[in-house]
């Protein structure tokens, strides 16, 4: 049996009288790719720093590799590299100079160069590496901080948020960087707003409202279970039946669109209409995403 | 190099990054305050030399120096923990050496120990200069190195405690001229605290840098205010309070872990 990369036992974090995470319970597996989602608030960063050890948790367990993030730090965060959100740089060095000391900070000496070598070319940042921190664009800046979570070849990686302000090509870029690190064993904790994007990459994903886990599962049953189809319809001028006003999920004009959690409701749909002597002009069936899951969940709804 | 293996590496590596850090701006870290000093040196020698004489066969130009290299020292030693710190906590770069293995008692060494490099650096550097215009022969160097290593230490402590407490810049001004400039001033830089009156040399003997001075211009000249034992005593004993006060902050992650 290995150890899961990520534990976390009934984990609170109080800051005065707020309480941002409310006794929270998780586990990610070794190789996995974990989509960790939710509005601002709702706690995302909050866990990340506790298990980055920046913050302590109020009460709870968090472990990373088995480590315990207080009692066994040291190993905890040799095992983590974190993609802070913020753009934070060290104005006084160059990319190279600055992945060489992260990785000397764990421990790693001139064995490692050849590493951090790899990870500048593999982020594009070849024709940075001589360039001081300061100069570079915000995209740059954004790779550089990738590489420095990287410098020390840790086997969780965690980003929080990292492609919040990115252009699409670097996005790509990042992206099939870390598809490539997470294919190679590592395993990828990815906090982010874009949710085509967790869609997209992570296998399984967590929501998170208010400090607690709302939802948790793969990627796929969360589609399957949430409003699996979407039907839009454009009708006549007759409003929409009330026999299917339950299944109404949003209304613009004369477009209608109803949830579907099964395939055999068109039909049904359709004879009410039919029934109501109501003509539809136009009907589209779409596939929800993450986005309809994460609405039904955490939105005003 | 086997002092360096993997536990040790990354104290070693914070170090460096330290010393580096003031290294790439020299001019502003080294040069400026050197300079600063030899200016210092030219007015008031020029100012007092003949008027004032602390020891019978000591020259002012020559009492002076160990004074102004002190005060250099510590002053650079103070700036190099203290800026480094708050500048990481308002740039927000603190967070990469946070997110390392690294023990509080390492982050505690590296930091130190570049800021007594920084403060040694100085002091020699303002030395090397003023011995071209001025005799001053070196009485008894275990003092002045044993003075010069425990100031700067001193110092780079107080600058960590500093640079932990202060969340901004002005703050951290405020600190530096409010606390650290008038300590250093009023602590015998220029004057021996016999030529003062007896209220103001009462006061002085509670300012711990008056026992750095004296203690390290006691190994140029072989003679002090005070015995240099007791200015061991004291500098010691203050820089274990405060190495004690530093390490609660940083242990508990006062003001930089939540």
């Amino acid at each position: 049996m290995t150890v899961p990369a990520i534990q976390v036992e009934g984990v609170e974090k109080h800051f005065g009288g707020l309480q941002a995470l409310k006794g929270l319970d998780l586990t990610v597996e070794q190789g996995e790719f974990f989509g960790l989602l939710g509005p601002n608030g709702a706690g995302k960063s909050t866990l990340i720093n506790i298990l980055a050890g920046l913050l302590r948790p109020t009460a709870g367990v968090a472990k990373v590799m088995g480590h315990d993030v207080v009692d066994a730090y040291q190993a905890a965060r040799m095992a983590l590299g974190v993609v802070p959100q913020e753009l934070v740089f060290d104005p006084f060095f160059n990319v190279r100079e600055m992945l060489r000391f992260q990785a000397g900070y764990f421990g790693r000496g001139k064995e490692n160069d050849a590493w951090v070598d790899e990870i500048i070319e593999s982020l594009g940042l070849t024709d940075k590496a001589h360039t001081n921190m300061r100069r570079l664009s915000g995209g740059m800046k954004r790779r550089a901080l990738i590489a420095q979570a990287l410098a020390h070849k840790p086997p969780v990686i965690v980003l929080d948020e990292p492609t919040a302000g990115v252009d699409v090509e670097l996005r790509q870029l990042m992206w099939a960087f870390i598809r490539r690190l997470n294919e190679e064993g590592h395993t990828i904790i990815l906090t982010t707003h874009y949710l085509e994007e967790a869609e997209e990459l992570c296998s399984r994903v967590a929501m998170m409202k208010q400090g607690e886990i709302v939802a948790l599962d793969t990627t796929a049953n969360l589609l399957n279970k949430f409003a699996a189809k979407n039907l839009r319809m454009t009708l006549g001028d007759q409003a929409l039946p009330s026999s299917l006003q339950a299944m109404l999920k949003q209304h613009e004009g004369n477009t209608y669109t109803l949830a579907l959690t099964d395939m055999h409701q068109v039909e049904q749909v359709l004879s009410e209409l039919r029934k109501a002597n109501v003509a539809v002009e136009d009907m589209q069936i779409t596939e929800a995403d993450l986005e309809d899951v994460f609405l039904s969940l955490v939105g005003g709804a | 190099m086997s002092l360096i293996n993997e536990q040790t590496r990354g104290m070693y590596t914070l170090f460096k990054k330290e010393i580096l850090r003031f290294w790439r701006v020299a001019f502003q870290t080294i040069a400026s305050p050197v300079l600063t000093a030899l200016m210092y040196l030219l007015i008031f020698s020029h100012v007092l030399a003949g008027r004032v004489q602390v020891y019978d066969d000591v020259p002012y130009t020559a009492f002076l120096i160990p004074g102004l290299i002190m005060m250099s020292l510590l002053q650079n030693a103070f700036a190099n923990t203290s800026s480094s710190l708050v500048q990481s906590k308002v740039m927000g770069n603190i967070i990469f050496v946070l997110l390392t293995p690294l023990t509080y008692l390492q982050f505690y060494m590296a930091f130190v120990s570049a800021s007594v490099v920084r403060g040694l650096a100085v002091g020699l550097s303002i030395y090397l200069v003023a011995i071209w215009f001025v005799d001053l022969p070196i009485a008894h160097v275990g003092w002045v190195l044993a003075f010069a290593v425990l100031g700067g230490a001193l110092l780079g402590t107080f600058g960590i405690i500093a640079g932990i407490w202060a969340d901004r810049f002005d703050q951290m001004a405020a600190f530096q001229n409010f606390v650290i400039m008038p300590l250093t001033f009023l602590s015998g830089v220029f004057y021996s605290i016999h030529s003062l009156p007896p209220i103001w040399q009462t006061v002085s003997k509670f300012n711990p840098f008056f026992y750095m001075i004296d203690g390290f211009r006691y190994g140029f000249f072989g003679k002090g205010d005070i015995s240099p034992w007791i200015s061991l005593g004291v500098v010691t004993s203050f820089l274990v309070i405060l190495v004690l006060l530093s390490l609660k902050m940083l242990k508990s992650g006062y003001k930089i872990r939540g």
